[in-house]
């Protein structure tokens, strides 16, 4: 392994969030380090989706804050979140789903288009060059997923398996700093996990990208994160190392006590 | 057999024009789940616009030639359609997200009220007329295919003709281009559309510019028919039906509603008209957009609409 865990790149410090009554999370704090693969487990409703909506924008925590490389936000929302170098994938899956696979992925380098909409409705020489090069870097992540053969498929005729790969085709897309993954490996069978779990680690071991990672597969869990938190209706019951985590009581007497 | 066929081009070219003003709807629509009412006030104010510069430029440039002045008329009234969909996405619909599609509705019904006060505030509430120019006589065509050749009206022709030009170039355009991609992008997922970093606000400036083109084009095409008086409103609002018939969220529905609908009044207008007094050319397209709301709600071409949460 040629990566190195860094500094706090994420710093998240006493985050509650409630809907109505219910209270998805209360006074949450932790961090994730640069370059580390970050696991968020625990059952159903503990608010494990909840947390990721927060980190990058979709959901407005009523306290606490986010700590973005050193800078602080009471709130984020999607589209600064993604200025700011953060992607994610939805654990339904979000793909747009009238495009084609290679469409949806292009969508993921919008940020880095910068010829404007007068060199692009003329179909100008800045703007076709432009959608070449992003084109050629598609097609880079399009053969790193391997999914090649279904470059031209419009994505709602996809398998889930397959769509979930698309959904981490478009956010690589976006070259991000901080990729957040909402259960990619859901309703997979075992083979479709094992090559997702390779992708995950090759793109953080690869490229470096900082991961921050639902997922419910324990075994899955333990392989591939440096650090785990548990959250269990809405609290922080454990955080730590998968070892660690796995040893504390209270996240067993959890997960024993969850139906799922 | 060739005066069938002189009633279904007649159509046909009618039809297109309800294309045009539908896909303006359909944009907005898709784009940002709102329901335009302001599209036929749209139309009245852009050709206003149109009517009016076109008059006094002449006067202020002291240019001769009509067809420089009717240039720089429409490069006016477009950047004054730019300024509307600017400020319509600042004042208002920045401030109206995630609210329920009524309230939504509310709100252009308001911005077509204002845009109509306005319109008519600024530049004047009489009959103008726009004159690009449009041949008005008609043309014999295919005299040796039938007897006595197919008589068509030279105006609606090219204004068919400009139309379909338009439509092609809009579809061009979002199929072809990283913004369009941006858009479609957008009309299926606000959520993650936002979180791969498309700025929403700037695609709803984008379709309502797009719309207010639209929607000049159209007033200029309708305004030199008929002249630019508030009845182009109603003639907007023609296209309601279309995008009812076609579907809210389907381009192709749009295009294809509008030749549906163009056709269907000429054709029940000629041939039941006599039978019923006439007069069915008004109220044909209402009566056709009712029947789908009760059988068929989602339209020829849109998806039933599925909330997601
Ligand atoms: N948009 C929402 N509106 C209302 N309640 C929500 C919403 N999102 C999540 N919740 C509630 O918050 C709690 C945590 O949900 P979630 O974060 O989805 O859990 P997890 O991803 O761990 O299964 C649940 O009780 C859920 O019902
Ligand atoms: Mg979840």
């Amino acid at each position: 392994m040629t990566r190195q865990i860094g500094e706090v790149i994420l710093d998240l410090q006493n985050v509650s969030l409630s809907f109505g009554g219910v209270n998805a999370l209360t006074d949450i704090s932790f961090d994730v380090r640069e370059h580390e693969i970050r696991a968020i487990i625990g059952p159903n409703g503990a608010g494990k989706s909840s947390m990721l909506n927060v980190i990058n924008g979709v959901y407005r925590p009523q306290a606490g804050e986010i700590i973005l490389r050193g800078e602080h936000f009471r709130q984020m929302n999607p589209y600064k979140a993604a200025c700011a170098g953060i992607a994610r994938t939805f654990q339904n899956i979000a793909l747009f789903k009238g495009m084609s696979v290679l469409d949806n992925i292009m969508t993921g380098r919008n940020l880095k288009m910068k010829a404007n909409i007068f060199q692009q409705a003329f179909w100008m020489g800045a703007a076709r060059r432009e959608e070449l090069e992003h084109r050629a870097k598609v097609e880079e992540i399009i053969d790193f997923l391997e999914i090649q053969h279904i470059r031209k498929t419009p994505v709602g005729r996809l398998p889930y398996g397959l769509q979930k790969r698309v959904d981490l085709a478009r956010a690589l897309a976006m070259e991000p700093q901080i990729l957040l993954l909402d259960e990619p490996m859901a309703g997979m069978n075992i083979e479709e996990k094992q090559d997702m779990s390779r992708f995950i680690l090759d793109v953080n071991d690869q490229m470096g990208t900082t991961i921050v990672l639902i997922e419910h597969d324990m075994g899955v869990v333990m392989d591939v994160s440096d650090r785990v938190v548990v959250l269990d209706y809405g609290k922080k019951i454990g955080d730590g190392s998968p070892d660690e985590v796995r040893g504390n009581p209270e996240v067993i007497s959890a997960y024993l006590g969850a139906s799922h | 057999m060739g005066f069938f066929l002189e009633v279904l081009i007649g159509g046909l070219m009618t039809g297109m024009l309800y294309s045009l003003v539908a896909l303006g709807f359909v944009l907005i629509f898709k784009a940002s789940g709102v329901f335009n009412f302001a599209q036929g006030a749209m139309v009245l104010f852009a050709a206003l616009a149109m009517a009016r510069f076109s008059e006094w430029i002449p006067g202020w440039l002291g240019v001769e030639n009509l067809m420089v002045a009717n240039i720089l008329a429409f490069i006016i009234a477009a950047f004054l359609m730019f300024v509307v969909a600017w400020l319509i996405e600042r004042l208002v619909l920045r401030h109206l997200v995630n609210q329920e599609g009524a309230t939504l509705l509310m709100a252009t019904l308001g911005i077509a009220y204002f845009i109509d006060g306005l319109g008519q505030t600024v530049f004047g509430s009489d009959i103008y007329k726009i004159d690009v120019g449009m041949p008005k006589e008609p043309v014999m065509v295919l005299q040796g295919v039938f007897e006595g050749g197919l008589l068509i009206n030279k105006e609606d022709f090219i204004a068919a003709l400009v139309a379909a030009l338009l439509v092609a170039a809009l579809a061009l355009f979002f199929q072809k281009t990283a913004t369009g991609r941006a858009l479609r992008a957008v009309a299926d997922d606000h959520q993650a559309a936002q979180s791969i970093g498309i700025p929403l606000n700037r695609i709803w400036v984008i379709v309502w510019c797009v719309a207010g083109i639209v929607a000049l084009v159209a007033g200029i095409i309708w305004g030199s028919k008929l002249g630019v008086q508030f009845s182009l409103v109603t003639v907007a609002l023609r296209a309601l039906p279309v995008v009812i018939l076609g579907g809210l969220t389907s381009v192709p529905g749009a295009i294809i509603g509008g030749l549906i609908i163009g056709v269907g009044e000429k054709v029940s207008e000629v041939y039941l008209g006599p039978l019923v007094g006439g007069g069915i050319e008004i109220w044909f397209a209402y009566m056709l957009a009712l029947v789908f709301l009760l059988f068929r709600p989602q339209g020829l071409f849109g998806e039933k609409i599925i909330d997601r949460v």
